[in-house]
């Protein structure tokens, strides 16, 4: 810390957390599966012990605080290596909730490794890339990177929590950032529009597509032959990446319909709009949709939100804790929580352009995706427009290890930021 | 460009999503309202209770007590050992396999009725067990009790509606019950009441949570209305009771109000086998009864040819035409030749007579004379048989009556366009000559008999049949039932064919059954029929048929007996028809003789016939019905071997 510099923490960050967290803990009260409220304190009650976490959020945020700015950037790898670490033990030790294994049990309470693994991934990615001789144009310092990345994801997956894994593709916008191309991004979602197209569409006219539209590219490419920053365009590369495309088509196909299990394909295909079945798998969309319908404009009195007063929405007060946000506070409730999300992300990324370190920026960077991907998919799910991926809403959603996770994400970040003018290397 | 590219994502799915908010809370919010409703709010139905049915002299016939229903909710169920429910539910396991799978179809989160009408004795030992098994459970509901074992086909019952009345009615909702046939039926509004029901909102468990909108929607149920009909207990069992083992029917009506004192059709059952668990089972049996048909009621819905209680029309047709006189005498001569060597033939009796001879002697040559003056009257044979089909039909014959039960039959008097359609070459008076003595083309229901013998005792005029007496306790006022149908006939002809009607009695065909203080008039009826055996139309036994009423200056009750081939009309109808009589008028019987023979016979031999495979003989004259063995005729005596009779 340099002399007489005192620390700036950013209130509009603050104040937005507060707001989030406070929302949350309102809509977790109104989704509780109780007949009769009692005490918001009621330790009994999961708004009770929601309670309880934000208090040891509250010391958690003074203890993030009052450390050493510069441990987080020395300690990262370690903190990366205990991480990974407690993911890998699941396996030994876990305790299985709802067919996953990714608990611990403590006490009363149980500890979900993956929710810190995010904070631990993002200060080593952020660590790692912002040492001097690193750079995403080294295809060794690129594997490295992907590898930090991939590691939390491939310990995940199997527990079984897909979604939770997913949320590790967020950091394509730290690394997109520090100059990674945007033809990384274009290449997943070509992939992804080809592995959608396929399940919509007949396989024929997807590689006559395919085929149409390369074409029409190396026609256009072939016009640009003057511009001499462009390589030459060869024809054989075209075949091969139509050759590419189509077996990707072919394979993905062929995993979606022979290896996916069948709740899996389920999700998808009740999104798509290829199955109705709003009494089976579709049945939590639906009830949610409908929760959120009733709740109108301005929302009904707690006594009046039939749906969530009923339980009719499946963990309403975890994943879909939006949907109780729907139906009790209406489009005011959920407008509001959309924009203090989107203000959040927008700050946070605000935040990060005005580092002058590296290591701060590309961890601010990894905050503001993760928050991103965990806002799109969960309210994304909620409303109808993706499949059901169970990851929580970031705050909001019942929990003591999201809460604590998110929390020790975020304010690492406002601790680094309110170091910036004094902070380097 | 890469500061730029978050940036941009996140308000592109913010505004996304923002613009998703809208259309689901605003745009198709009302929709998505609708099914929050119909996720959450639950309707209890409030059931009134069932009128109760009185007879005219305010005896209990039908009231209600309570049953159960095992239920169930698809979606609450689970797994569970189907084997083992079905051996608690003493069900099969495919048709228990049936049942879930149809109120699966119906709803997975409402409740469906897998067993209806339970009686308290099988409720019992179920309660306790079908708690192991979650989304089975047990309601109440309000079933008929009744007071009687018989009159079934009259009382009609109540029937859990199916879909066919839910989507015509839109009051009734999947496990109802309603009137399905009889009295039941006719006044299903008045005796239902209008349920009312409660609202609940309830959790996605079906649990109620608390009431709807403070119960602001909730709707009280009106009671059903008790009614008295026009039926005398009494009457009604003792005439259920001489019908044992016979197949045919009884309406006694009273002439002076149209009010239906007794309805009979044999076979008949007890109505409370078509209550419990065997249920089913008694219905099918009933519906697929084709050789009794016990299922049709004769007396409504029966048409047959009348015989000769029809010539007690055409005599007064006679009169009012002016084509004879009381007075006149016709010559019998075994028979009425008509011409060619065509003849009509009769039984021995003095000749000529004159018309109360004629009536009581039911000298079928005195009637085809007068028949056939009436046709020739008009300058056609066509004409003549409108104005013939005109007067017939003043007395409620040849269409419907309208009275207030649900089934009936038109029956067929034929007018001149009848046979002018029917033969392309010119038609005269004795083609259809049968019709003097209620034979040939003439069909009528027995309630049109009683009716007609309503309208003689009354001398010219008939109130429609009904059988409504009060609601809750309130005289009807309905003038269908209190204007009088005047018949074409006027009233001073009636005197000498009721003199005649009183001679059958006296000296006539039903000489046997008079009543010692009672002046019954009547007309006897030996009807001949056909029927198909192995294909081919066979005559049957004649059918025994018998009209009357009594007292002859005072009527107070008019009756029509039909007795499926009981042979000649005093072997049976006459019989039974005096007994009702002096059981209404006296309220005692004095010729138990009648009552002796009735009790110890059974036509079962006579239905018997026409479904074996021998040859046999039809009009015996020594009646082979006598029932020899001592204990079965003990246990035909018993009103309960209804029961045993039609459901074995």
């Amino acid at each position: 810390m340099g002399i007489g510099d005192r620390p700036k923490y950013d209130i509009a960050a603050i104040l937005i957390y507060t707001a989030l967290v406070f929302i949350g803990l309102f809509s977790i009260y109104s989704a509780a599966p109780v007949l009769e409220y009692t005490s918001i304190t009621d330790i009994n009650q999961v708004y009770g012990k929601q309670f309880l976490f934000i208090g040891v959020c509250a010391l958690l945020i003074i203890i993030i605080l009052a450390i050493e700015v510069k441990f987080y950037e020395q300690f990262a790898g370690l903190i990366y290596v205990v991480s990974m670490l407690s993911l890998a033990g699941l396996y030994i030790f876990g305790k299985e909730v709802n067919g996953a294994v990714s608990w611990y049990p403590i006490g009363s309470f149980t500890f979900q490794p993956s929710e810190f693994a995010k904070f631990a991934t993002a200060l080593a990615v952020a660590k790692f890339l912002s040492q001097l001789n690193v750079s995403l144009k080294n295809v060794r310092d690129f594997m490295i990177v992907a590898g930090i990345i991939a590691l939390p994801a491939l310990l995940i997956v199997p527990q079984p929590d897909p979604g939770s894994a997913l949320i590790y593709t967020a950091f394509f916008f730290a690394l997109h950032r520090e100059g990674l191309s945007l033809w990384y991004l274009s290449l997943g979602i070509i992939a992804l529009a080809l592995f959608l197209a396929a399940l919509v569409i007949n396989i024929w006219w997807i590689i006559l597509i395919i085929v149409v539209v390369v074409a029409i590219i190396y026609l256009l490419s072939r016009k640009r032959k003057h511009n001499k920053r462009l390589p030459k365009p060869r024809i054989y590369l075209y075949v091969i990446a139509t050759f590419i495309c189509i077996a990707y088509t072919l394979s993905t196909s062929y995993i979606f319909n022979n290896i996916l299990e069948d709740r899996h394909r389920n999700r998808i295909d009740i999104v798509l709009g290829r199955v109705q079945d709003d009494a089976g798998i579709g049945y939590n969309i639906n009830q949610s949709m409908i929760a959120i319908g009733n709740g109108g404009w301005a929302g009904k009195p707690l006594e009046e939100a039939t749906q969530t007063r009923g339980g009719y929405v499946p963990e309403q007060h975890t994943d879909f804790v939006f949907s109780a946000i729907g139906e009790v506070s209406g489009l005011l409730g959920t407008s509001i929580t959309i924009l203090l999300f989107m203000f959040l992300i927008y700050r946070i990324i605000i935040m990060a352009e005005r580092q002058r370190n590296q290591f701060a920026r590309i961890y601010g960077y990894g905050v503001a995706g993760i928050f991103f991907l965990h806002f799109f998919v969960n309210v994304g799910m909620v409303i109808g427009l993706l499949p059901t991926v169970g990851i929580p809403l970031p705050f909001m959603s019942y929990g003591g290890s999201g809460l604590m996770g998110f929390t020790i994400l975020l304010f690492i970040f406002i601790k680094l930021d309110a170091h910036r003018m004094s902070y380097d290397h | 460009m890469k500061k730029l590219l978050l940036f941009s994502i996140v308000t592109l799915v913010g505004l996304t999503f923002i613009g998703r908010m809208i259309y689901l809370q605003v745009v198709i919010s009302e929709e998505l309202k609708l099914e929050a409703e119909n996720n959450s709010v639950k309707t209890v139905y409030d059931y009134p209770e069932r009128g109760f049915i009185y007879d005219r002299n305010g005896e209990l016939m039908v009231a209600n007590q309570v049953a159960y229903d095992v239920m169930v909710i698809p979606k609450e169920t689970g797994d569970f050992d189907l084997n083992k429910l079905a051996g608690l539910l003493k069900m099969d396991e495919s048709r228990l396999e049936k049942k879930l799978k149809t109120a699966r179809i119906w709803s997975t989160k409402q409740a469906s009725v897998i067993i209806p009408q339970l009686t308290q004795e099988e409720y019992a030992p179920l309660q306790e067990q079908l708690r192991k098994f979650p989304g089975f459970y047990i309601q109440r509901r309000s079933l008929r009790k009744y007071q009687v074992d018989h009159s079934a086909s009259v009382l009609g019952y109540i029937r859990e509606v199916n879909q066919g009345k839910i989507n015509e009615d839109d009051y009734y909702v999947q496990g109802d019950l309603a009137g399905k046939s009889g009295i039941e039926l006719q006044y299903e509004k008045e005796l239902r009441g209008e349920k009312g029901y409660k609202k609940y909102t309830r959790d996605h468990y079906g649990r109620a949570i608390e009431s709807y909108k403070n119960g602001s929607s909730d709707l009280a149920p009106i009671a059903g209305t008790d009614l008295t009909v026009t039926l005398d207990k009494e009457l009604q069992e003792y005439a259920e009771k001489l019908m044992i083992n016979k197949r045919g029917g009884i309406v006694a009506i009273e002439p002076k109000t149209g009010e239906i004192l007794s309805l009979i059709t044999a076979p008949n059952y007890d109505p409370s086998l078509l209550m419990g668990r065997d249920r089913s089972k008694n219905i099918n049996a009933i519906l697929r009864d084709t050789v009794r048909l016990p299922d049709v009621n004769r007396v409504l819905q029966g048409q047959y040819a009348p015989g000769s209680p029809f010539k007690v029309i055409n005599a007064l047709i006679g009169l009012q035409e002016g084509v004879t006189t009381p007075q006149e005498r016709f010559r019998c001569n075994h028979g009425y030749d008509y011409g060619g060597r065509k003849k009509m033939a009769c039984h021995s009796h003095a000749s000529p007579l004159a018309m109360s001879k004629g009536i009581a002697e039911s000298c079928n040559a005195y009637f085809a004379q007068v028949y056939r003056r009436i046709i020739e009257k008009g300058e056609t044979s066509s004409q003549g048989m409108d104005t013939w089909h005109d007067h017939v039909t003043s007395f409620g014959l040849g269409n419907y009556l309208g009275y207030d039960l649900p089934v009936g039959q038109p029956g067929r008097i034929p007018d001149g366009e009848y046979y002018t359609s029917r033969y392309k070459y010119k038609w005269y008076a004795p083609t259809t000559i049968s019709n003097a003595i209620g034979q040939g083309e003439v069909a009528v229901t027995p309630i049109q008999l009683a009716n007609m013998t309503a309208a003689i005792a009354n001398r010219g005029y008939f109130y429609t049949p009904h059988i409504i007496k009060k609601m809750n306790g309130e005289p009807i006022d309905n003038p269908k039932y209190t204007t009088k149908n005047f018949t074409t006939i006027d009233a001073k002809h009636f005197e000498p064919v009721i003199e005649g009607m009183n001679e059958v009695y006296n000296s006539g065909t039903a000489k046997y059954v008079k009543i010692p203080e009672i002046e019954i008039c009547g007309k006897t009826g030996t009807v001949e029929n056909f029927a198909k055996v192995n294909g081919v139309r066979k005559q049957q036994t004649d059918h025994s048929v018998f009209i009357a009423f009594a007292p002859k200056d005072d009527p107070k009750i008019a009756i029509a007996v039909f007795i499926e081939n009981g042979y000649w009309g005093s072997r049976y109808a006459a019989k039974i028809a005096s007994l009702l009589i002096e059981k209404h008028i006296k309220g005692e019987i004095t010729r138990t003789d009648l009552e002796d023979y009735l009790m110890s016979h059974s036509l079962e031999y006579e239905y018997a016939k026409k479904l074996g495979k021998e040859p046999y003989n039809i009009n015996v004259a020594v009646d082979q019905g006598l029932i020899t063995d001592e204990k079965e005729r003990k246990l035909h005596q018993l009103v309960d071997s209804l029961n045993l009779k039609i459901l074995k």
